[in-house]
């Protein structure tokens, strides 16, 4: 019996890696088209991407693009397990960064005691953000996509009001660009020097402990039960005792809080103020990454530190001759791919796990001795 | 049988229809070979009338007017449907929509028809006249494959019977050379089990008071309507009390109500002495009740996940699934183990997810879960539906065995004989009201029948008095 216990979950594992790297073959595939199309050499390209990808200043690059795309990904991923699409994470970490670089810009604190409250007012603020949509699908039913689509626009004017000279902005740079009050050099969180790589940044322990801590909630904690429940079968957990209204708020506002980290590593490690040029769009990017990883902790990982891969080498691409629009038909490819593998690759295992149960359950019953041995 | 409908494509095997090989491969091709299918789960619009029911998909026919509407009366005449082409399907009864559905299949010209369960709906009055309408059928040249669990219904209305055991047919005989024991011997592989009690073990500890329980909807027209009215029963330690009733008059409701899962507008639910009226469901379920939801696909399981999981389902806040906060995963995989051992649930391993086993082997799995965490209550509804006899069997002895330590059950069920059999005091219901009551030692299938559909209230024959 062992062994078929076995063999079931190693062919789980098989086929969820066989996705992701389907979808991953298949851009590569259309890409490589795409190149041919433009007339020139697709494998001079990829032999580029490679060599450039893993340098070490590549590297170094790539973990900080990662670290920002992984807690991006961990929050949709939050909103994913609970059947929750969570189109908000965009608004909410451009607010909740935008609020902790108002905050940061005026605290007068020594850095150890500034850090954390700059991140936890981040974290707040998107939480809130996300929990208008939490509480408007809860108590009037509105779809949290219709919801957080608007509250992201709401976001970006609220910011845009409020990042004016006179307001919570500041001008800089000789009157060429507003931004809100620096952060004092005490509040930078810190980074690893590893020469002339570049310089790490820090927050990619935090990110470590958020993936570890979403490992841990979901798989080890009857919370983390009951919102998986939920979001396999609303219907079978309100039976088992889940309330599922609550749980739906509950998990907008965990998806927003670590939404509200996604723009820490910008603000902590690199920016240290939250301009025009602060960073868009990366909770779209997390979507895809969630999609990709499989809301797997480690999975997500791996999306992440591919899209930072992709974006890196791309844009070297660019001074080799090739497109740069090359980005985006990769991307593309690989999100649309990934959707549908998915789909074929759980219908299939299903239906092979139906078959291989019938067929050994037919075995049992053709030997009535070994009949009753089924622990 | 989704075969032969062309839903699924064999592996092996050839389908010969009216002496000629056939390859279906959609229901379409099906139906072009005069096969049609009435499913149990009914596929009818509510909002559209028969006729209109008739015709959707199947314009080119007839059209949509006159001549569609000619056509059904014909059809209807010829073989005692009494179809009427211009109600709305919501005005009609089960019977009714499935003569309906009968119609339907026959409007595209089917010759052979497959019948899916066609009777777990309908009260006994109502069986024999699907059977008379099948006796029509087959008198008019029509070839009719009946599928039931039931062997009395079987043997009375078949010509032949094949017995599928495990995915082969594992014999074919005359009915009229068979008994229904024979019959259920083949269907098992041992002999037929029955759902009787022996002794009672009814006490007089009430465990559950359910007062004045009342419950009211208002659907998308606005109407308000009564769904539960003024609900009252009490059941003690060691007693079985069953609810009879044709689906959809409120049994669902009022189960959902003692779980907590709806909330009645009026009316109290006491558990051993504690008022839960406003308890959530998962204190309920906490402070020992157990629940056997009448469909384990949508309330029972979660189907992608594997059966340890399933295992946890519901109890997530007791042990051996949990401790504090934290999932005790190793102890839950090990008492899995226990349950798909104890009940019997056939199946290689604990990390198949729940979607591959069969219906009678996760009912198993259920029913074991519910039992492993000491209930003072079991509500049961449906709890052998769609199960295997063997299963049916295992199940209807786990309740008895429990009943016998002193659990309340309330059974709520389709089956009437499971209901007489188990049982100690049964319960009518019909539109939302408990309309009679009766001792399951005297009473017939045909006279709670007769309750069912409102015909006879209050005492039935030869009951006793009921503890209100």
């Amino acid at each position: 019996m062992n062994k078929l216990t076995q063999r079931l979950d190693k062919e789980r594992l098989l086929l969820g890696i066989a996705a992701p790297l389907l979808a991953v073959v298949a851009a590569l595939v259309v890409t490589t088209l795409v190149i041919l199309a433009t007339g020139k050499n697709p494998g001079d390209a990829f032999s580029d991407m490679v060599t450039y990808g893993f340098a070490s200043d590549s590297q170094v690059y790539i973990l900080n693009k990662a670290t920002t795309y992984y807690l991006a990904g961990v929050a949709v991923a939050i909103g994913f397990r609970m059947n929750l699409f969570n189109i908000g994470v965009d608004g909410q970490y451009r607010l909740a960064a935008f609020i902790a670089a108002v905050l940061g810009g005026v605290l007068t604190v020594p850095g150890w005691i500034a850090i954390p409250l700059i991140i936890v007012c981040a974290m707040a603020t998107g939480a809130l953000w996300a929990a208008i949509a939490g509480v408007l699908k809860v108590t009037r039913g509105v779809s949290e996509v219709i919801s957080t689509i608007m509250l992201n626009s709401i976001a970006t004017a609220v910011i845009g009001y409020l990042l004016q000279p006179g307001k919570l902005g500041e001008l800089q740079q000789g009157g060429t660009l507003v931004s809100t009050k620096p952060l004092p050099s005490s509040s930078y969180f810190f980074s690893i020097d590893t020469g002339p790589a570049g310089v790490l940044d820090g927050f990619i322990v935090v990110a470590v402990i958020v993936g570890l801590a979403y490992w841990f909630v979901l798989g080890r904690t009857r919370f983390g039960f009951d919102l998986r429940t939920v979001g396999q079968s609303e219907s079978a957990a309100a039976a088992s005792g889940v309330s599922v209204k609550k749980m739906v708020a509950t998990s907008m506002v965990i998806s927003g809080a670590v939404a509200g980290l996604i723009g820490m590593p910008t603000l902590l490690n690199e920016s240290h103020q939250y301009d025009n040029s602060f960073p868009s769009g990366i909770g779209f990017t997390g979507i895809a990454i969630a999609l990709l990883g499989r809301n797997n902790p480690v999975g997500i990982a791996l999306g992440a530190l591919l899209w930072g891969f992709l974006e890196r080498t791309t844009n070297h691409l660019e001074f080799q001759g090739y497109d740069k629009e090359i980005l985006g038909v990769i991307q593309g490819v690989i999100v649309l791919c990934v959707v549908i593998a998915y789909e074929v690759v759980r219908r299939y295992g299903l239906k092979r796990q139906q078959q291989r149960v019938g067929a050994e359950l037919a075995a049992q019953a053709a030997a009535p001795t070994k009949k009753q041995e089924v622990a | 049988m989704k075969i032969l409908y062309g839903m699924q494509q064999p592996d092996e095997g050839t389908i010969t229809v009216a002496g000629e090989q056939v390859v279906f491969h959609n229901p379409g091709d099906a139906i072009a070979r005069g096969i049609g299918m009435v499913h149990q789960h009914f596929m009818l619009a509510d909002n559209l009338t028969v006729l209109e029911n008739v015709v959707l998909g199947a314009e080119k026919l007839y059209g949509i007017g006159g001549r569609a509407r000619a056509k059904i009366n014909e059809i209807s005449g010829a073989y005692g449907l009494n179809v009427r082409p211009d109600v709305l399907v919501e005005e009609l009864g089960v019977a009714d929509r499935q003569r309906v559905e009968i119609l339907k299949v026959l409007y595209r010209g089917a010759r052979t028809l497959i019948l899916d369960e066609p009777t777990a709906v309908l009260v006994p009055q109502e069986v024999d006249a699907l059977f008379a309408n099948l006796r029509d059928l087959k008198a008019e040249g029509l070839t009719v494959i009946f599928i039931s669990h039931k062997l009395g219904e079987v043997l009375s209305v078949a010509d032949e019977i094949t017995v599928i055991r495990r995915g082969t047919t594992v014999g074919t005989v005359e009915p009229k050379s068979t008994t229904s024991r024979q019959l259920a011997e083949l269907m098992v592989g041992s002999e037929l089990p029955t759902p009787e009690t022996e002794e009672s073990t009814v006490t007089d500890v009430p465990l559950l008071t359910v007062d004045g329980l009342h419950l009211t909807q208002t659907d998308l027209d606005g109407v308000e309507r009564i769904i539960l009215d003024e609900i009252s029963l009490t059941i003690h330690k060691g007693e079985v009390l069953g609810i009879a009733g044709v689906e959809g008059n409120g049994q669902s409701e009022l189960v959902e109500a003692i779980m907590g899962i709806r909330k009645p507008d009026a009316g109290t639910v006491t558990l051993d002495g504690t008022d839960i009226t406003q308890a959530p469901t998962r204190d309920r379920r906490e402070s020992g009740i157990g629940y056997i939801p009448e469909d384990r696909h949508r309330h029972g399981l979660l189907l992608e996940a594997p059966l340890w999981e399933n295992r946890i389902l519901g109890h997530v806040t007791e042990r051996p699934n949990s401790r504090g906060g934290l999932l005790d995963i190793k102890a839950a995989r090990a008492d899995t183990e226990r349950i798909v051992r104890d009940y019997d649930v056939r199946t290689p391993g604990i990390e198949v997810t729940a979607a591959s086993l069969s219906g009678g082997n996760q009912q198993k799995l259920i029913v074991g879960r519910e039992m492993s965490h000491d209930p003072k209550l079991l509500i049961a509804a449906h709890p052998t539906r769609g199960v295997d006899v063997g299963a049916q069997a295992a199940i209807w002895d786990h309740i008895r065995e429990a009943r016998r330590a002193g659990l309340a059950v309330l059974l709520i069920s389709a089956d009437l004989d499971e209901l007489i059999g188990l049982s100690d005091t049964l319960r009518v219901m019909y539109r939302g009201r408990l309309v009679a009551d009766a001792d399951p030692a005297t009473i017939t299938p045909e006279e709670l029948g007769s309750a069912m559909t409102g015909a006879a209230t209050g005492r039935l024959e030869h009951a006793e008095d009921d503890e209100r």
